[in-house]
């Protein structure tokens, strides 16, 4: 039964002929698992899992000064970042407050190339049109998908088929040819392994997709175990994690704020983001591992050790990697030091956390030797 | 044995009913990382939510398809919950019942009405 309401990507066939179990998800019916949540976690972790995010926005934003232009609602130095890489970083409202999460780069000499959450895809492209004058631009490349390879085999995987693959780092992004068509293709991804991001002609989709999947390496994997490998990841997930009133101090995202830009002050919200950093946050996200008893999801509260709640879990479940309940949320930073003492609260029942470090699993991403 | 649309099977033994989710259920669910199953000596109304079965995913309540006595909660779903998915309509069982009125099953689907209320799904 397809839901009339939910768009659909080009690959929904091929996943219907794979089995997949179809949920609606960012206003796209999307596969949550094929095989199992469980499997296509564990086989991503040891194998290469193929993952469609062709819900998500890309676009590409052009003309003169169209980086100075972006620059003024994201932290990062995109005007620095050399051509072939790319940098995670944050659309953001003039309180400092996280719009979406984003992926952009420099695959080429034209401007950006952009990626964002499905959710928030059109908030986004709204909000730069909105904002970009002269000849900036927002080009929405709705003609293309996106499809992302992740795991430990994953470079194997691809480099046979793109020799000059070996060749990225972690970040390293660029245009070319690849299965014969014109494709954006980083070596990035959301899962905390090694792989890649593969933006194609929506013509050429499911036969990429196909070929990639001959690969007895590769399996398709659903949102499900996306969402549990993320997590794992330490990453967060817009919406849950951060949203428009969490800033990027708040989010534990300070890795985002380039030193140049914060000198500058120039970008919305960098009065906010300047006091955080010089007073501290009211706020601050931290991983939890969760000692005993059931997940605690999003929802569930955060107590300090005398069981006053001070703060909510905002994603949280089973990790398959480590055999244990893991989860992240918000307390005050006289609560967040590693290994303090928590509680969280599950239907009524508190039960012992403790504040750990963030990646819970160890990330895997690819970083070129330094010549 | 018997069933109702929230997915709950019956199966009585003299006033004691052993009671668990269906196969149909353990499969919409994927695999089950956690069962909170009721206490010896709790009472619960048709309807009430009983236990709690928890996917990698999320947590769904798990609705009580008679009213009675708890008994006995499966101990086993605490340490080995991914026996919900292995036999669901077995050894997954989630509690036993005493049943405190068995008309209330007459209301309830049997295997046959059951199979034919999936296909409407």
């Amino acid at each position: 039964m397809t839901d009339q309401t939910l768009k659909t990507t080009v690959l929904n066939a091929a996943h219907r002929a794979l089995g997949a179990r179809m949920v609606g998800f960012g206003g796209y019916d999307m596969p949550v698992q094929y095989e199992g949540v469980l499997a296509e976690h564990r086989w991503t972790r040891e194998h290469a899992g193929l993952f469609d995010v062709s819900h998500m926005g890309q676009a590409r934003i052009t003309g003169t000064d169209a980086i100075a232009q972006f620059e003024r609602f994201v932290p990062g130095d995109y005007a620095a970042l050399k051509a072939g890489r790319q940098k995670y970083s944050l659309l953001l409202n003039e309180d400092g407050g996280i719009i979406d999460d984003l992926m952009a780069g420099k695959p080429d000499h034209d401007g950006l190339y952009v990626v964002v959450n499905a959710g928030n895809k059109d908030e986004d492209f709204a909000f730069w049109r909105a904002h970009l004058s002269g000849d900036a631009i927002l080009t929405v490349l709705d003609d293309r998908a996106l499809i992302a390879i992740q795991g430990p085999e994953a470079a194997e995987v691809m480099i046979a088929h793109e020799p000059v693959l070996a060749e990225f780092g972690f970040m390293d992004c660029a245009r070319l040819m690849l299965f014969g068509v014109d494709c954006f293709i980083s070596r990035s991804g959301y899962t905390g392994e090694d792989g890649y991001e593969l933006s194609v002609p929506v013509a050429d989709a499911e036969r990429v997709w196909n070929t990639i999947l001959q690969d007895a390496r590769v399996k398709p994997i659903g949102l499900g175990a996306r969402d549990s490998l993320r997590l794992e990841a330490g990453l967060p997930l817009h919406g849950h994690d951060i949203d428009a009133t969490t800033s990027p101090v708040e989010g534990a995202l300070t890795f985002a704020l380039s030193k140049s830009r914060l000198e500058a002050a120039d970008f919305n919200g960098a009065e906010r983001i300047l006091k955080e950093r010089a007073e501290g946050p009211a706020r601050v996200r931290v991983g939890l591992s969760v000692k005993e008893g059931a997940p605690a999801r999003e929802g569930a509260e955060i107590a300090d050790a005398d069981g006053n709640v001070i703060g909510t879990v905002t994603s949280g479940g089973p990790s398959p990697t480590l055999g244990r309940n893991i989860a992240m949320g918000y307390v005050p930073p006289s609560h967040a030091a590693l290994g303090t003492d928590l509680k969280v609260i599950v239907r009524g029942k508190p039960a012992a956390a403790e504040v750990i470090d963030t990646p819970f699993v160890p990330q895997r991403y690819y970083r070129k030797p330094k010549a | 044995m018997h069933f109702t649309k929230d997915h709950e099977w019956v199966r009585l033994d003299g006033d004691v009913a052993t009671v668990g989710i269906t196969k149909h259920a353990a499969d919409q669910l994927g695999d089950v990382v956690f069962v909170e199953t009721p206490e010896a000596g709790k009472t619960f109304a048709q309807k009430d939510s009983f236990a709690v079965v928890e996917s990698v995913k999320a947590a769904s309540d798990v609705y009580a398809p008679v009213s009675g006595e708890v008994i006995e909660g499966n101990a086993v779903l605490a340490s080995a919950p991914e026996t919900v998915n292995a036999d669901p309509e077995g050894e997954g069982w989630f509690a036993k019942i005493k049943v405190s009125d068995a008309s209330q099953l007459e209301a309830l689907m049997d295997k046959a009405a059951y199979d034919a209320f999936l296909t409407t799904l």
